[in-house]
């Protein structure tokens, strides 16, 4: 009676990485209402500086209450559903996107289109560059929502590019040319490759060397590349954010074909916290590319209500350079806090730079070195000890036992109660691997061995 | 950057370089021609006025003095801002449960409380465009099809074929009839898809209609909800239009035939709504997708998260929709305008011999120009359209465009504009219909015209064959008056 996509569930919702969520919307912690329920750290937010936001606002009752000049603008916002965008916010937005990358790009609003969030840029993007049945490589882990955006109503198969926790997750030339020959054994026509940049879940941002070889490769093959930058306002430390746009700059590309082939991805619910508003965008040399998607935004225009309180904002820009500056220093300090928390229970996170979140190394905490322990401990980790993480399966990571921890969508006491139990699970876990039966001693030592080897392993 | 287009079309999907968008059409080549010359009442008073836009601007004094009057419903105001950051966090796509909430009080009250609506079924897209898209994703498989009624919106194609892959079949329905939805019309159609093995998915009805801005009569309601229902198919209600009924016979929704009708499968019953006309909300996205069957609601709210309507937006409208003594009011005094508008229009063009098909509904009239045509042919009906709108200066739209299939009918939107440049609209119809005729037939004189056009305007819908034959081309054949069949 339905459709094969309303009867399937290509759209990826029943991953645990969703049910997690369920999981938490069930039982959720409140510091007062609720101490025992589930605290949240699946939820890649950025929460900690939206009393900066709202002071602005107080301070700006012109912009906000939809006026200009004291004048009402309503009427003109009401009716104003042009997909080309409010002017005034796509000129705000490349500055704003400019001084991200330390203006060492400039972009052109003619070549920006605006979206209802990153999740319809991409799911855009894919109906643009690939037909039914054609695939993009992306490397894993990866965000589980890219599942259902980029494949559940277009067909587009993701074919993943292998990268491990032997080099840190660096994408390496072999990786790629492995992960496009797999595509062509399953018969699948490669349209491009799809990096998030910072990433998500790792919390890295790419190296000069990863980006050449990305372009490298999609000169080669003739493919796209998509550049998925939602959180390069999130870097907050070094090394410094490189955007695809100056990675080809920098090689004097502009006039060869592979500009026409990279698009960028971005949207305000990473950066500016403000993922309710569904601001996202696609920005792309390709006219063709930006004319297609321009008329697709039609399927999810941003409100333009939205985009003029945030337009008169942006244009605010010693208030958004300020923003940036103290939002990177908190989600520093707190980075800080969770990487502290976990070193304290003997757990080690990926050392990141970006981001909302740790990739957290729980390996040696399970049983055996499989998936199913994985979720056995993950399981454990959400029922018994009320945290909502993200199973690394979920972003398809090929070693078991990471986790996304997310830190920047709550409180710093919700934090601390949120490090205290996870100190209470590798207790539990600790004492139950000595007390476990005839394993218990080949247990420990495996755990104590892979604890020093750590030790070892220099930092990324 | 030397790109030929073949290089596009081996980079770039089927779907982007093809031109499914529909915008190819000429119902958007008026739209460029607006665009580039728009009408202003001092700064461009020789400008096209845009009379293809269906939106509603009549009623935009009221929900500025509702706005003015409760600043907290706006997060971004010293009174709202304690809630902007559970706001600008929220985004559940199930959508605040206050919007939902105030969205079915909405939707039953434009329904004068004749049925209620279930806030749990509400599904948030982007605008009805996206809403009309999501449904097809769910109800739909590439290749299958929807029977449509022509004339249909032209945005449909798109809407429901472009990124879908889904068909549109037109369902046959003409002006011998006031193009009525026939049980018979229905059954050609299904039977035309299923011997071109297609497989029919379901009907789409807009109710009123867009373009004839007409209601349903609950006969023809009942009869498509037998059909669907005896087919196996699923029925799509566009009720966008709902509250833009001024006048009788009243609006009767799909939700009102579903509860008198118990033996109907309401797994096959799916409302699409909007804030974008009777609101006069375009610009802010506020899409509905409403459906009796469970599957379906599930499967287009993890769908709406392609369109999720802004919380700065669901936040305004929760407030002002949950103002029932406003929402009342609006109810009220946008249908007493638009009738007031439509009436003017209506009469002012009948006075110059122009019929409309009588309406009661909608932003615009479905305008009768086929005495106007060269010949009774569609490139006619075009060359009279682009002379409207490069030397009329009016942006009108092409039957055609609406896949009608008698040429010589316009939609005129009237809703969009102050009194003022609809007074210039109406002079500049005026002028040229008259020079029109008065170019086909220049001897008669002025005042036996007017007198024929005296007892022409009694009754609202003219029919032709009562103006003076003189008055009509010697190239054009008689006149089809609406009550006549068309052969």
């Amino acid at each position: 009676m339905l459709s094969r996509k309303a009867s399937c569930d290509s759209h990826g919702q029943d991953s645990s990485y969703f049910l997690g969520w369920q999981e938490y919307e069930k039982n959720p912690y409140d510091q007062v209402k609720n101490p025992n329920g589930i605290i949240q750290m699946g939820l890649a937010e950025n929460q900690l500086s939206f009393d900066r936001i709202e002071s602005w606002l107080a301070s700006n009752p012109d912009a906000l209450e939809l006026k200009r000049n004291r004048e009402s603008v309503f009427r003109e916002l009401a009716l104003f559903q042009d997909y080309n965008g409010f002017p005034a916010f796509k000129n705000e937005m490349v500055e704003f996107m400019a001084n991200m990358r330390g203006n060492k790009v400039k972009f052109d609003p003619s070549k920006l289109v605006l979206t209802a969030g990153s999740t319809s840029a991409n799911e855009t993007l894919m109906f643009c560059l690939a037909d039914p049945g054609e695939a993009f490589l992306l490397p894993i882990p990866y965000y589980p929502g890219f599942d259902r955006d980029l494949k559940w109503r277009t067909g587009v198969e993701i074919v993943p590019i292998k990268c491990t926790s032997e080099n840190g997750y660096k994408i390496t030339e072999s990786a790629l040319q492995e992960a496009y020959q797999q595509a062509q054994k399953f018969n699948l026509k490669v349209k491009g490759v799809l990096v998030t940049n910072p990433s998500n879940p790792l919390g890295t941002t790419m190296t000069r060397l990863e980006l050449n070889h990305l372009i490298d490769f999609a000169m080669e093959k003739e493919i796209h590349i998509i550049s998925d930058e939602i959180y390069s306002g999130t870097v907050f430390n070094s090394p410094s954010f490189i955007s695809i746009a100056e990675a080809l700059t920098e090689r004097n590309l502009e006039d060869d074909e592979v500009w026409n082939r990279c698009h960028i991805v971005y949207s305000l619910s990473k950066d500016l916290g403000l993922p309710g508003f569904r601001v996202g965008m696609i920005y792309s040399n390709n006219q063709t590319v930006v004319s297609a998607a321009t008329k697709m935004s039609s399927f999810g225009l941003v409100s333009s209500q939205t985009q003029y309180t945030l337009s008169q904002m942006l244009k605010d820009k010693k208030f958004t350079a300020n923003y940036m500056k103290e939002n990177q220093r908190r989600l520093k300090r707190r980075k800080e806090m969770l990487v502290c928390g976990l070193k304290g229970a003997g757990i080690r996170c990926l050392e990141s730079n970006a981001g909302l979140f740790c990739w957290v190394d729980m390996r040696h905490l399970l049983r055996s070195n499989t998936f199913e322990a994985e979720k056995e401990l993950w399981k454990k980790v959400v029922c018994e000890f009320g945290l909502n993480i993200s199973p690394g399966s979920s972003c398809h990571c090929s070693e078991p036992g990471w986790f996304r921890m997310c830190f920047a969508n709550m409180s710093e006491e919700t934090l601390m109660v949120a490090m205290q139990r996870v100190k209470a699970l590798v207790d539990s876990t600790i004492v139950h691997q000595q007390t476990g039966l005839s394993k218990s001693r080949w247990l420990k030592s495996k755990w104590v061995f892979q604890l020093a080897s750590y030790e070892r392993e220099p930092d990324r | 950057m030397g790109f030929t287009l073949s290089n596009q079309q081996q980079l770039l999907s089927k779907m982007a370089t093809g031109d499914g968008h529909g915008e190819n059409s000429p119902y958007f080549d008026g739209w460029k021609a607006y665009d580039s010359d728009p009408f202003h009442p001092t700064k461009n008073p020789n400008g096209v006025i845009q009379m293809g836009l269906r939106e509603n601007e009549m009623c935009f004094d009221l929900i500025q003095e509702w706005v003015l009057n409760n600043p907290e419903a706006s997060i971004c105001t010293a009174a709202g801002v304690n809630e902007f950051k559970d706001i600008a966090i929220f985004q559940d796509y199930h959508g605040l449960p206050e919007f939902r909430n105030a969205v079915t009080n909405f939707m039953g009250r434009v329904r004068g409380n004749r049925v209620t609506f279930d806030a749990d079924r509400i599904v948030m897209s982007g605008g009805a465009t996206g809403a009309h898209e999501t449904i097809a994703f769910c109800l739909a498989d590439p290749g299958d099809a929807f029977l449509v009624p022509v004339p249909y919106y032209p945005g449909f194609d798109r809407d429901l074929g472009w990124r879908t892959g889904v068909q549109l079949i037109p369902v046959a329905c003409d002006s011998s009839n006031n193009f009525e939805v026939t049980r018979a019309a229905l059954e050609a159609a299904y039977e035309k898809a299923q011997k071109a093995n297609i497989r029919v998915k379901g009907l789409l009805i807009t109710n009123p209609s867009n373009p004839l801005g007409t209601v349903l009569d609950r006969d023809t309601l009942r009869s498509s909800v037998t059909f669907i229902n005896e087919k196996k198919i699923h029925l799509v209600c566009d009720e966008i239009y709902a509250a833009t009924v001024f006048s009788q016979p009243s609006f009767i929704s799909i939700a009102e035939i579903i509860e008198e009708n118990i033996g109907c499968n309401r797994n096959l019953i799916h409302i699409v709504y909007s804030l974008s006309k009777d609101m006069g909300f375009p610009g802010f996205r506020v899409g509905i997708v409403y459906s009796y069957n469970d599957a379906v609601v599930n499967c287009a709210r993890k769908m709406s998260s392609f369109g999720l309507v802004s919380t700065q937006t669901q936040h305004l409208i929760a407030s002002m929709l949950s103002d029932n003594e406003f929402v009342e009011r609006f109810i009220a005094q946008s249908a007493k305008r638009l009738k007031t508008r439509h009436m003017r229009f209506t009469m002012e063009l009948a006075q110059v011999g122009t019929s409309c098909l009588k309406s009661n509904g909608g932003l615009f009239v479905w305008m009768d120009l086929r005495r106007l045509l060269k010949e009774q042919t569609f490139e006619a009906e075009m060359e009279l359209w682009r002379t409207i709108i490069h030397e009329v200066k009016l942006n009108v739209s092409p039957g055609s465009s609406f896949h009608c299939p008698e040429p010589g009918w316009f939609r005129v939107c009237f809703a969009n504009m102050d009194d003022k440049t609809m007074e210039v609209a109406l002079t500049r119809i005026r002028t040229f219909v008259l020079q029109d005729k008065e170019a086909i037939v220049p001897r008669k004189s002025n005042r036996l015209w007017k007198a024929t056009l005296g007892s022409a305007f009694q009754s609202r819908r003219m029919d032709d064959n009562m103006m003076s034959p003189c008055m009509m081309s010697p190239h054009t054949p008689i006149p089809q008056s609406p009550l006549v069949r068309a052969t």
